[in-house]
């Protein structure tokens, strides 16, 4: 018999997670369409399900100096509102589904869901993002990059729960941010590619830069070791952009599916890359 | 199963459900509120639009222990308040309803939107209709019902 358990903090969570199965439930917006059965008929849930949302170390949205801290029950409606939410973030949340999923779907079950397609996962890696956790053994802090490390994979153990995610927070004048979703119908469509960038230029020069691709394969793409080199560069030659492209052109390993063929994926990536190596951050 | 209490149209409501059970169905099977209704069953067409806590959600992909503790509205707790009445009254004068299907969810959606942006531009209305689908106005009317709505309502929102 499933049963179900609604803890209202962590040590009470922790105490539910000691058994096994367990299937925590946010929102629930990808669980429950996930599990749909018809109409009248309970979801195919076989798990001990864990309330998230009374929890209250997950219901937290915090501003320290130079770090954000967003607990994990945050819905994406919350996020669009929040004050302090980067603006990178904020265009990839402005562009996901529709008012009645925002309002009830959480950054915690986008993360966890690990689709390649997850629209806030580009701008949360081109942020340096760090997920914290918590299972009844202890806490661990890892990059979104070390989570993530499949299609619907992460390294969570089944007793553990993603408490909240750290993002820098910076206000810079000269932050370049650009974010692109491809994709269908705008309310309820899965990315066919996105791409998010961060770039920070001072007195002309290029100090660093951001670039993830969402969609082209089984996780985020990013290259830091091709970001590093326009870093320190005023003005990108076209050798310069020549090899980073080749990097990109060798990384970028689309597939086909119901929504879109690899070959577009691959042209549509190149060409947003074109724009924000040669565009965005000149 | 577990006994889930909340607040539905006004009135508290304790139920014993599992609390994975769509909200819908509970709506709907269990306590015969039929204002909701079930189109894709996925999230993607607003058929099934309730308010919890005034935000409208899918009660279709909406766990009933998720509403355990808030307050839900549905079209049949909406139609005794004013606001409900002016909407109604747009909706019909703009020729925004012709089946009805999705129209407890389009009125619902208005209510949220106006709830927070009493005076919406076209841009604001359309996209909080945006979960919502119609298969037969075209949008134009709804989105014309909505304005109107907010012009001539006022002091309801
Ligand atoms: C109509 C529609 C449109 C959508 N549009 C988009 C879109 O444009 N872009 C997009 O990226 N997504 C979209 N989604 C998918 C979904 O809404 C998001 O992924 C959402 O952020 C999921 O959050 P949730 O709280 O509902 O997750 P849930 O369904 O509750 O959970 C998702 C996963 O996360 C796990 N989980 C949740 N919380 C925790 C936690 N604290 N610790 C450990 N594991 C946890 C769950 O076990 C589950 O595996 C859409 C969904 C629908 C139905
Ligand atoms: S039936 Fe719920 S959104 Fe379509
Ligand atoms: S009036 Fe028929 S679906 Fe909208």
């Amino acid at each position: 018999m499933v049963k179900s358990f609604f803890p209202v903090n962590l040590a009470e969570a922790m105490a539910f997670c000691k058994q096994k199965n367990i299937c925590p439930i946010a929102g629930g917006t990808d669980l429950m369409v996930r599990n749909h059965r018809g109409t009248g008929i309970l979801p195919a849930f076989s798990a001990n399900m864990l309330f998230t949302k009374n929890i209250a170390e997950m219901n937290v949205l915090r501003r320290e100096d130079t770090q954000l801290f967003i607990g994990a029950n945050t819905t994406l409606a919350q996020l669009i509102k929040w004050q302090y939410t980067p603006r990178l973030l904020r265009m990839a949340l402005l562009e996901m589904a529709a008012p009645a999923v925002r309002n009830v779907g959480t950054l915690a079950g986008n993360i966890c869901n690990a689709s390649p397609a997850g629209d806030t996962l580009p701008p949360l890696y081109a942020m340096d993002a760090v997920v914290c956790l918590q299972a009844p053994a202890g806490k661990r802090e890892l990059p979104i990059k070390d989570f993530i490390t499949g299609p619907g994979k992460t390294v969570l153990h089944e007793d553990e729960l993603l408490v909240g995610v750290k993002l820098p927070f910076l206000v810079l004048d000269n932050e370049l941010v650009f974010y692109k979703k491809v994709a269908m119908r705008k309310a309820a469509a899965i990315s066919k590619v996105s791409l998010a960038m961060r770039a920070i230029k001072k007195n002309g020069y290029i100090e660093s830069v951001a670039v993830a691709i969402g969609a082209v394969g089984p996780v985020i793409v990013r290259l830091p070791a091709v970001e590093v080199l326009a870093a320190g560069k005023k003005a990108l030659t076209q050798e310069l952009l020549k090899n980073i492209y080749s990097e990109y052109d060798k990384a970028i390993r689309p597939i086909d599916d119901v929504r879109s063929t690899a070959a577009y994926r691959k042209r549509v990536a190149m060409n947003l890359l074109q724009h924000v190596y040669e565009h965005c951050i000149k | 199963m577990s006994k889930i209490k909340f607040i539905l149209n006004g009135n508290a409501v304790e139920l014993d459900v599992v609390p994975t059970m769509r909200l819908l169905d509970v709506l709907r099977n269990n306590l015969g509120l039929t204002g909701p209704k079930e189109g894709c069953g996925e999230g993607e067409c607003g058929a099934c639009s309730v308010l919890v806590d005034h935000q409208l959600v899918n009660s279709c992909i909406m766990p009933a222990g998720n509403v355990a503790g808030h307050e839900v509205i549905t079209i049949e707790g909406f139609n005794k308040q004013s606001r409900y009445k002016k909407l109604a009254d747009t909706f019909a004068r703009a020729g925004a309803v012709q089946c009805g299907f999705c129209t407890p969810g389009m009125i619902l959606a208005a209510e949220a939107l106006l709830n927070e942006v009493p005076h919406p531009d076209e841009q604001q209305i359309r996209q909080a209709i945006s979960g919502n689908l119609c298969r037969c106005t075209g949008y134009s009317m709804i989105v014309k019902a909505i304005k109107m709505a907010a012009e001539e309502g006022g002091g309801l929102w």
